[in-house]
């Protein structure tokens, strides 16, 4: 099959797709419901997920806010309770009621909020690494062949039992250097976020900007590689 | 907004609800139960429904369908291991099984349809008006086949049906209603034939739900199996006889399994009793609890593994469990509550009756959905990822398992050749990398224009919609022209052989009616035939003998009627005899006035 991946890449300036009321043509002033005639309203397709919600473009989110956010969006969007209603309303609630939960799903978790604040600040595809992170490549070389060694081996015999404690204990080493990764990660979203909050427009803040975007990309992309090596560990050794 | 009744058409049972006055109330049938057994039978005389089917079960096995849930949205293929236990014959035709009664085959949405139609009546008696719209319930593990089935049952059985939604969440809407539940709750969910375990968040009346996880294969009938397996040995060994020739004894012995599995319930132990068949004598022993659960105990093992993932994938440990609820009549096994309350660290609830709150969510479902109820809204997920196949067999998945529905998932396809004018898309469902590990869902052609490999681009959008139903559209990026597709499902009737059934089950339907016609005119005429028969031996010598013989030639007349297949010939035969037993009727009238007269002052009779 012939087909590439769409890349959820909004625009770094938002653009309103909609500026007229489908129903009864009144300028929208509402945020989700025409405000004359109350009929509900398609998401724009050019919104961002962080639009979507009605929030600002932070990776600081309160979990607490944002379930009750989309909590109250669902109660507004949801199909149940368009049952009654035109088929058009039905068919914006469901797609709205789809790109909200889309929407909620991705910024719910910081990693994935991450990836896609990236995305659509920077425009980027996301990084596949295929060769390890400067820094880890004589263990995860090491750690490969330990690998290979344990599949071929006994496992029950001594020398699998010496191999796999050793595979445990790099497993645990792994699973701490993506918890630094994480809490490197985390600096940089504060950094982020007062850079933001203080929104200069100099051209420090700009290479400030890109800094932060291009450490935060590397972090992202290492800690991904580094997932994939303990889960095929874990898959191995059980 | 017309009414719209709660449904659980379930493996073993089938039960109709409706909002009455704020609470979901269960619709019992003219006998007062409130279970239709969901079994289909073909007599002569026609479809019947329910617990007169059930008794078809021993007299007329091979052509008495009982467990078709088991059989939606499925081919041959998939229960081919269980094919000896059904006694009523399964072929396949265009990846739909069908199940032969008499000289017809009926698809299982046709079965099911016929139990549907029984509880659209049965709530149609109850509530005095038509009923035309259902919320129906599944398996949280139905995939979209089985759904798509569930839906297409619906509309042969007449019925619009407004939203399909899980077992175990509806559960959790009618226990979250009365209870008003804050906390994360799991619902153990083990019927006839399917186990489902859901985790939920309970939050000022929004009911999310986490993860969930199951076996659509998995039941209390494999318990009975288990049981009845044990029997059956046990007479081949003790009496030289195997039961798995004779099909009528072989529901004999199913049905006393599943008895003495619910007696275990409440007793220790229990006997059984099994008449065997040509007179060769009689099957008895003692089963004892222990020996029950010894014998069925990895099949309850079996719902321990779907739980631990459901907890897992909604990133919880059982501590993280505020209450567990247990749904389908299965959980009434001690057995079962225990392995529940060892893994989860609690006792679980069972305040509502297991049987009834499924049907009891599906009408809190259906009230929120006519706008009566407006404080409740259920997020439900998907429960198997979505995906595609692309090169070298793999699937790329679109819309991960547990992802909260209404969802949706934009792929873009473009051309390798040029002038290439389709691409072939293969959708699927499951976890597994491959897709032959998968279950293959539909297959559609994209339609592309000619142009140099690459420049086209189509847009694909997967749709999965608040009843977990896959939805597909497409879009030429280039024009922006959307374009129809014709999804070929893999496992499941296509648009015009559901018309067509729809069309049969009306045609049935009037079947059904004039058989319903005959019956009850043969049950009258027995009637009037007994009390006239009855007059005539009391008061004949009130009568001329000319009117007797009137009255003997009609009786005649209507006693061979009966035996006729012409409800209107017997009615007309009635009237007649009515006619002939008038004097017979005066006379006697008559005569019991004056002797209720006698001894009476005329002023007492004048007064009243």
């Amino acid at each position: 099959m012939d087909h590439t991946q769409t890349q959820n890449t909004g625009r770094r300036e938002l653009q309103m797709a909609r500026s007229m009321c489908w129903h009864c043509q009144s300028e929208v002033s509402g945020e989700y419901f025409c405000e004359r005639c109350v009929k509900v309203q398609p998401v724009s397709k050019e919104a961002d997920y962080f639009t979507c919600l009605g929030f600002p473009r932070r990776l600081t989110i309160d979990p607490q806010k944002l379930e009750a956010k989309f909590y109250e969006l669902s109660r507004a969007f949801h199909p149940d309770f368009y049952q009654n209603k035109s088929e058009t309303e039905q068919a914006i609630s469901l797609s709205n009621a789809a790109t909200l939960n889309t929407a909620y799903r991705t910024l719910r978790d910081p990693i994935q909020r991450a990836e896609y604040l990236l995305a659509i600040e920077a425009g980027a595809v996301k990084e596949i690494r295929t060769t390890p992170p400067a820094d880890l490549f004589e263990e995860i070389l090491e750690l490969q062949e330990t690998l290979e060694e344990y599949r071929a081996s006994d496992q029950s015999s001594q020398t699998g039992q010496h191999l796999r404690s050793k595979l445990q204990s790099e497993q645990h080493t792994l699973e701490e250097r993506k918890q630094e990764m994480e809490t490197q990660l985390q600096h940089l979203f504060v950094e982020w976020d007062a850079l933001q909050d203080r929104g200069e427009a100099t051209s420090d803040a700009r290479t400030q900007r890109d800094r932060l975007l291009k450490g935060m990309r590397e972090i992202l992309s290492n800690r991904t590689y580094v997932r994939n090596i303990v889960n095929d560990l874990v898959a191995t050794i059980g | 907004m017309p009414r719209i009744v709660g449904i659980d058409l379930g493996t073993t049972n089938s039960l109709v609800a409706y909002m009455k006055d704020g609470v979901p109330t269960v619709i019992p049938g003219r006998g007062g139960r409130t279970m239709v057994p969901s079994v289909v039978a073909m007599t002569d005389n026609g479809l019947i429904v329910g617990d007169p089917a059930k008794e078809h079960l021993t007299r007329n096995p091979a052509r008495t369908v009982y467990s078709v849930k088991r059989f939606m949205g499925k081919g041959l293929a998939d229960v081919q291991s269980e094919l000896a236990y059904f006694p009523y014959s399964l072929t396949e035709q265009g990846g739909v099984i069908r199940i032969k009664l008499g000289d017809k085959s009926y698809s299982p949405p046709q079965i099911s349809a016929m139990i549907l139609k029984d509880l659209k009546q049965r709530a149609e008696a109850h509530l005095g008006e038509s009923i035309s719209k259902a919320v129906i319930t599944v398996p949280a593990y139905f995939n979209d086949s089985q759904r798509q089935a569930t839906k297409d049952a619906g509309m042969i059985a007449g019925l619009e049906v407004v939203r399909i939604i899980n077992e175990p969440t509806a559960a959790s809407l009618a226990y979250g209603l009365q209870q008003k539940t804050q906390g994360t709750i799991a619902v153990y969910d083990l019927g006839g034939g399917t186990f489902d375990i859901s985790i939920l968040k309970l939050k000022d009346g929004i009911f999310e739900v986490l993860a969930t996880n199951g076996d659509t294969h998995l039941g209390g009938d494999d318990i009975d199996r288990r049981v009845a397996d044990l029997f059956v040995n046990e007479i081949r060994g003790a009496f030289d006889i195997n039961l798995m020739d004779y099909p009528d004894h072989m529901q004999i012995v199913r049905l006393e399994a599943e008895r003495a599995k619910i007696r275990l319930s409440d007793s220790e132990k229990t006997e059984i009793a099994i008449d065997l068949p040509e007179g060769k004598g009689r099957f008895t022993r003692e089963l004892t609890r222990d020996q029950l659960e010894a014998l069925t105990t990895d099949i309850v093992e079996r719902t321990l593994g779907p739980c631990r993932l459901a907890l897992k994938d909604a990133g919880l440990t059982p501590e993280g469990i505020n209450e567990v609820v247990l749904v389908g009549g299965s959980t009434r096994m001690p057995m079962v509550r225990d392995r529940v309350q060892a893994l989860f660290g609690k006792q679980p609830h069972c305040h509502l009756n297991p049987d009834e709150v499924v049907a009891l969510g599906a009408a809190v479902q259906a009230d929120i959905l006519t706008g009566g109820t407006t404080d409740m809204l259920l997020l439900d997920v998907t429960p198997l990822s979505l995906g595609i196949e692309t090169m070298g067999g793999v699937m790329s998945s679109l819309i991960r398992r547990n992802t909260t529905i209404p969802a949706s998932a934009k792929e873009m396809f473009t051309t390798y050749v040029d002038g290439q004018t389709g691409v072939d898309i293969h959708i699927l469902q499951g976890e597994r990398e491959l897709v032959k590990d998968n279950r293959s869902l539909a297959r559609f052609r994209l339609k592309v224009p000619p142009l140099p490999a690459g420049v086209p681009r189509i847009e694909v959008t997967f749709l999965i919609d608040a009843n977990g139903i896959l939805n597909v559209k497409a879009s030429d990026m280039r024009t922006g022209q959307s374009q129809s597709i014709e999804v070929k499902p893999s496992y499941g009737l296509s648009d015009n052989e559901v018309e067509r059934m729809i069309e049969d089950s009306f045609k049935f339907a009037q079947e059904d009616v004039s058989a319903r016609k005959l019956i009850e005119a043969r049950l009258d005429a027995a009637a009037l035939f007994t009390t006239t028969e009855k007059s005539l031996a009391e008061g004949g010598t009130l009568i001329s003998e000319k009117d007797a013989a009137a009255v003997r030639v009609a009786l005649a007349a209507l006693n061979a009627a009966k035996e006729g297949n012409d409800p209107k010939a017997i009615r007309a035969r009635m009237a007649e005899l009515e006619e002939a037993a008038k004097p017979l009727s005066v006379a006697m009238l008559d005569n019991s006035l004056k002797r209720g007269l006698q001894g009476k002052k005329v002023s007492e009779v004048t007064k009243g």
